[in-house]
């Protein structure tokens, strides 16, 4: 790309920054560093707000890059990604939400910590919570080096890096310094920039194609060489039964993840009542839904304009075709409208990289420090310092995102969240779900239900073809792939599931009605809530 | 824990109406009395920099008190939480939301798995045409967008009238008997 764009959208994703770090400095002015004013932000969010943050996490790179560069490439196999993202806000908000900002304080693990023996519940829940998270991060990692990789080139190795060293950097240090507040604004801001940017796009691929829909469909399926196959099930997905037991694998990870991803758990605690809670799942609803809707046009806008050939000869997964699709629909490269809007673009899609990044790693931290630090640590340590662990977390975190970032850069990042997703999906749903609606759930069943779904989940992906064995895979040289799937949601979910449910009908404990009776009272009336 | 929060009752309803009160509400709030006389002072949205202040005094280690609570007001609170469970108004606030959410979840579960399961095995019946370009793929596709809103807002709406102010009555009821129980301490 030429400098010109280069200079603008370094400009306009420095003035993000700016901004950002702004706000981040601003909101911890006075801040006094207790829990509550680091995890939750003081619990004082509006309902629209916090839709708004929520939207802002959830529409992360690999929505705004990824599904559209699936969709431009793969047409209604891109498609499929969207339903379930979205969907998936309907076990969000019907079994969840209201559920766990009533029962819980900061983390998943206080959910289900409530009714248990508390230390092995907290380290499992805990222990999970990271490793879901860690995963999402190494996504948006990747999302971060594809877009400079384009900005710059395309060819520079080294600028891919440092950015992506770059956004982590930034990140810890927004997390560390503004806790929940910040994040949460940083959410916001980016939310409305992203809805603002994409709003554009897509009115402008709707005025190319006179508003007419039908041409815009006729002609992505004419230009992408496949005809009406392209506009119908089966192209990545169709092949053999494999690939078609993949694609239901992550259909179930897609939908079920969403509930247990920690980053999204942890925003319903920064409202003050249940209600608010729900209120604000249904403006993230609303926004998401739109937005996807949105991310269909401009993917099929993608195949029709740019055609395939240009989008994979950019970045083979197809992660950079919103940027050029703007760069096209400005005018063409060279031209000052091309030049801006693809400036536009690119530094929106840094700013959402940063902004989930952000989100997660203070979920992450928090779980580190309210979980897994709190439990192992000596008794009588002073509660205050809970916090100061997080932010070094932060810390930690950060540099275990980026290092595995760099390594799995040429992976698309949609791709990579389906992974996450499913992590998500097996490991801590079925402990929350359990927790949070069965009465004889108990520690041990609770502890089997974590580790049941997440050691075959993450083991299941060691042994894919993602991790080796294919030439696309981390490690093409060597041959570990025993398990056929990309995605391990298929199995490892249930397994999860019947975990939970063998640990609990194998073990001699007696479950606490009381406690159970306290959950659920609490649960439902929000009695005694944070 | 539930400093500000539990204020609006403390006033004027003692210890004595309050188990009374939780069978008396048998008789469910009908639809329209709903939302307008809330007592919730947190009903409202809020701006986001309002109260500032108002965590500074509080005794940080609620954190570890909140999940390990002393074992003999433990066992007291206990009991109020099962008496509370057992009675007819929260049974009846738990039977409205499961009666919402059951049904509905099995719904969009089904119809999701439905969708994903016949893009992958009946790509045919999938690409038959419907209208123009789009085809039956499309339309399920963009109908689960449908559903999804719907339901969303089905589901806001009946929590809103159905089950919010049962709720919130309740709430108040549990925490001021577990406070009598726990010496307003917690």
């Amino acid at each position: 790309m030429t400098g010109e764009h280069q200079t603008l959208a370094l400009l306009l994703f420095s003035a993000f920054v700016a901004v950002t770090l702004g706000i981040t400095t601003w909101v911890s002015r006075n801040r006094r560093g207790s829990a509550e004013e680091f995890y939750a932000g003081g619990r004082l969010f509006s309902p629209m707000e916090n839709g708004f943050a929520i939207a802002g996490d959830y529409m992360s790179a690999a929505s705004f890059l990824g599904v559209t560069g699936l969709i431009a490439l793969f047409g209604y196999d891109g498609l499929l990604y969207v339903v379930g993202f979205l969907v998936a806000w309907l076990v969000v908000l019907f079994l969840v939400a209201e559920l766990v900002r009533n029962c819980g304080r900061f983390t998943m693990a206080d959910v289900v910590a409530a009714r248990m023996r508390e230390r092995p519940v907290r380290i499992a829940a805990g222990t999970s919570s990271v490793t879901v998270s860690v995963l999402y991060l190494v996504a948006q990692m990747v999302g971060a080096g594809s877009l400079v990789a384009l900005l710059l080139g395309g060819t520079s190795e080294a600028a891919r890096d440092w950015t992506v060293i770059g956004v982590g950097a930034l990140m810890v240090i927004y997390v560390s310094l503004g806790g929940m507040r910040a994040t949460t604004w940083i959410q916001i801001v980016k939310a409305v920039l992203l809805l603002g940017g994409t709003v554009v796009l897509t009115a402008l691929v709707l005025v190319r194609f006179h508003g007419d829909l039908d041409r815009l469909l006729l002609t992505a399926a004419e230009r992408s060489g496949h005809g009406e196959a392209f506009l119908a099930p089966g192209l990545k997905y169709g092949g053999d039964w494999t690939a078609r037991f993949d694609f239901i694998s992550l259909g179930l990870a897609l939908v079920l993840g969403t509930a247990g991803l920690p980053h999204i758990l942890s925003r319903f605690y920064t409202v003050p009542t249940a209600r608010a809670a729900r209120r604000s799942v249904v403006w993230a609803v609303g926004l998401i839904g739109g937005f996807y809707l949105m991310t269909i046009v401009l993917g099929f806008g993608a195949a029709a304009i740019l055609g395939p050939d240009a989008v994979r000869g950019s970045n083979a997964a197809g992660n950079t075709a919103v940027p050029l699709l703007a760069l096209d629909l400005g005018g063409g490269a060279g031209s000052t409208g091309g030049t801006v809007l693809f400036a536009i673009v690119a530094a929106v899609a840094f700013a959402t990289i940063l902004a989930v990044v952000a989100g997660i790693t203070l979920a992450s931290s928090a779980s580190v420090a309210h979980d897994l630090y709190a439990s192992l640590r000596r008794r009588g340590g002073k509660p205050r310092s809970e916090v100061a662990v997080a932010r070094v977390a932060a810390v930690g975190v950060g540099v275990v995102a980026i290092a595995l970032g760099l390594l799995a850069r040429d992976l698309n990042v949609a791709f990579l969240v389906g992974l996450a997703f499913a992590v998500a999906a097996s490991a801590n749903l079925p402990v929350l779900l359990y927790s949070l609606f069965w009465r004889g759930f108990t520690t041990r069943g609770a502890v089997w239900a974590v580790y049941g779904g997440l050691v075959p989940a993450v083991v299941l992906v060691v042994l894919s073809p993602v991790v080796s064995g294919s030439p696309d895979s981390l490690f093409p040289g060597v041959d570990l792939q025993y398990f056929p799937l990309q995605n391990p949601g298929i199995v490892s979910i249930p397994l999860g599931f019947l975990a939970g449910w063998l640990g609990t009908v194998t073990s001699a404990e007696v479950p606490d009605e009381a406690r159970h009776a306290e959950t659920e009272v609490r649960s439902l009336t929000g009695a005694g809530a944070a | 824990m539930q400093q500000s929060k539990g204020r609006p009752r403390t006033a004027g309803a003692g210890q004595e109406s309050s188990a009374e009160r939780l069978d008396g509400h048998g008789r469910e709030p009908t639809e329209d009395a709903g939302h307008l006389r809330y007592d919730d002072p947190w009903y409202d949205a809020l701006a986001s920099g309002w109260g500032e202040s108002a965590g500074a005094g509080e005794p940080v280690p609620a954190v570890v008190a909140a999940a390990r609570r002393e074992d003999e007001s433990r066992g007291a609170a206990a009991d109020v939480y099962l008496e509370v469970q057992r009675s007819a108004a929260f049974q009846e606030v738990r039977r409205r939301y499961r009666r919402f959410v059951v049904p509905a979840c099995v719904a969009f579960f089904a119809w999701y798995v439905g969708y994903v399961v016949a893009a992958t095995t009946a790509p045919e019946l999938m690409a038959r045409p419907v209208a123009g370009a789009v085809n039956v793929a499309m339309a399920a596709g963009l109908g689960q967008f449908a559903t999804t809103f719907l339901l969303t807002w089905a589901y806001a709406r009946h929590a809103r009238l159905r089950r919010d102010r049962a709720a919130l009555e309740l709430r108040w009821d549990t925490q001021e008997l577990t406070r009598g129980v726990d010496g307003g301490a917690s």
